[in-house]
């Protein structure tokens, strides 16, 4: 766990970055910072890893304050994968990806074993990769050897720097899904810095509004979406986007049945595949449980998180993914 | 008098000047790399330091070289001492300016990551800045090797020898064989040396930014 105290950031050209920040960020979960340019939100990222040094307040990792770790012992212990990439055009992949394990001297075998399991785990094919160097490689690829390599030396918090901000959508959207799901396998205590709302609905388990240096709101997507908690954030979110919740309440869950999972556990509850969207959050809820049963047609049954009903909810009238 | 019977009769005299000329030269660019590389990898650390030391060097370049050998001796005397000297304050821009610029330019986020993964200063220097900037080091070793060895041919006011000294006595007795046949080696010199270098250079270019 993260914990930020009354962190305060000024600049010495007396600009504050940060106004007494207070926030935790919780373990194993993806948190997402939010906020336009200049909200100081890759400012409050970075005094993580100590790259930014609070002028006030302290941060605690697992309730260790950090202004007692040393700062190149610490940055090792922290994946970070920045925007354009950073990837040593002079070293190959493999060279790259190997740094941080190598800075942390582990042994030869080791590492090989850890770079090969990870260049696996996202994708990357490692006898085609391996030897080669970053600018033969596509802008998607160069940031899957971004977060290996920020995966290598088995960190426990990854920090990312609008990560995925510079490629182009496709491989954007490509990467973001392949980060839920490594997630969900690897289970790190992810920071996420993004200025796309629609990226941070998608993959954050949190959401931190951030605007002039302050907290705005901290909650799930679907809090957030749902209960903006002041006009800032309602109109960072966008009246679109809040609009495009609406036919969410008259659509019955029925039609969605394509984003659900075909699999699921026996003894929860079902509700029937003609109520709204709406209603299914509100049983959901209710139940207490992660997922919910939904009986379509006669025999057939399929399952859904708070995650997938969120997406039903984001789905555009035209029946495409927002 | 022919040039070939003038390469042929002055055989002696051409070589220990073509020795002289190389080591003058050869001497100078080692020291001028001694001082300039790490004086250019200092400046890129203390950048406010850049512009007026980068200045200062930037003046002495602008000194004919004629005229820098005449300050010199009245200071230093003559002998090879005062050539090298004259010479070497020659080398240090292009080294000292290309290592600065090499370095500084070096892309920002690749730094970061560096800094970022828990990399030391000397770390992110050793690994990264410097094989980064080792081209335009190296470009900037190969310019100053070049004057350096055109303007040797200086040395011989100071009494220094070098190749000069055959130009230059070739010039009194209107010997244009004699000039030529001091000339011409400093050309292959420099051309020799500057192919050299080029190699060199490719041969340090890391293999990833060659694509």
């Amino acid at each position: 766990m993260i914990r930020f105290e009354g962190v305060t950031k000024q600049f010495p050209d007396g600009t504050e970055a940060l106004k007494k920040v207070s926030l935790t960020f919780p373990s194993h979960q993806l948190t997402a910072i939010i906020g336009p340019s200049g909200c100081g939100k890759t400012t409050l990222m970075k005094m993580v890893n100590k790259l930014e040094k609070p002028t006030q307040g302290e941060i605690y990792i697992d309730e260790k304050p950090i202004t007692d770790l040393e700062e190149v012992e610490l940055r090792r212990k922290i994946g970070y994968v920045i925007q354009r990439i950073g990837l040593f055009p002079h070293m190959t992949i493999k060279e790259n990806a190997s740094l941080v394990p190598k800075l942390l001297g582990w042994p030869k075998e080791k590492i090989a074993s850890r770079i090969q399991e990870l260049m696996e785990l996202t994708g990357l094919d490692p006898d085609t990769y391996l030897e080669r160097y970053p600018l033969e490689l596509s802008g998607g690829q160069q940031q899957r050897v971004g977060v290996v390599r920020a995966l290598a030396g088995d960190p426990n918090i990854i920090l990312m720097d609008e990560p995925f901000s510079a490629l182009d959508p496709i491989s954007r959207e490509q990467l973001q899904d392949e980060l839920r799901n490594l997630q969900q396998t690897i289970q790190k205590t992810i920071v996420f810095v993004t200025h796309d709302m629609d990226e941070a609905l998608k993959i954050a388990d949190t959401i931190i509004v951030m605007r002039k240096g302050q907290v705005e709101q901290v909650g799930s997507p679907a809090e957030i979406l749902g209960n903006p908690a002041n006009d800032f954030v309602r109109n960072f979110i966008g009246v679109e986007r809040i609009q495009r919740q609406r036919p969410f309440g008259d659509k019955n869950l029925s039609e969605f049945v394509s984003l659900f999972k075909e699999d699921g556990p026996d003894d929860i509850q079902e509700v029937s595949g003609t109520i709204s969207v709406k209603e299914a959050f509100e049983v959901l809820e209710k139940s207490g449980q992660s997922h919910l049963a939904i009986r379509v047609g006669h025999n057939r049954r399929v399952y859904a998180s708070e995650r997938e009903l969120l997406k039903a909810a984001l789905l555009k009238e035209e029946g495409e993914l927002v | 008098m022919n040039f070939f019977d003038t390469l042929v009769s002055r055989q002696d005299m051409i070589q220990t000047a073509f020795l002289e000329h190389i080591y003058l030269s050869f001497i100078a660019v080692a020291i001028g790399i001694a001082i300039a590389l790490p004086t250019g990898i200092l400046i890129a650390r203390y950048r406010r330091f850049a512009e007026p030391i980068i200045a200062v060097t930037a003046i002495f370049q602008t000194i004919p070289s004629l005229a820098l050998f005449g300050f010199l001796v009245p200071l230093l005397g003559i002998g090879s001492p005062t050539a090298l000297i004259a010479l070497i304050i020659y080398a240090l821009l292009p080294i000292l300016r290309n290592t600065y610029t090499g370095i500084t330019g070096v892309d920002g986020s690749v730094i970061e990551a560096g800094r970022g993964m828990g990399m030391t200063r000397t770390q992110i220097l050793r690994q990264i800045e410097l094989p980064l900037a080792l081209p335009f080091i190296m470009a900037g070793i190969r310019t100053a090797t070049v004057l350096t060895v055109g303007i040797a041919t200086l040395a011989t006011f100071v009494g220094a020898g070098g190749l000069g000294d055959i130009i230059y006595r070739g010039l009194q007795s209107y010997n244009n064989s004699l000039v030529l046949a001091g000339a011409l080696p400093v050309a292959l010199l420099a051309i020799g040396f500057d192919l050299i270098l080029k190699w060199i250079e490719k041969r340090t270019t890391p293999k990833g930014l060659k694509l």
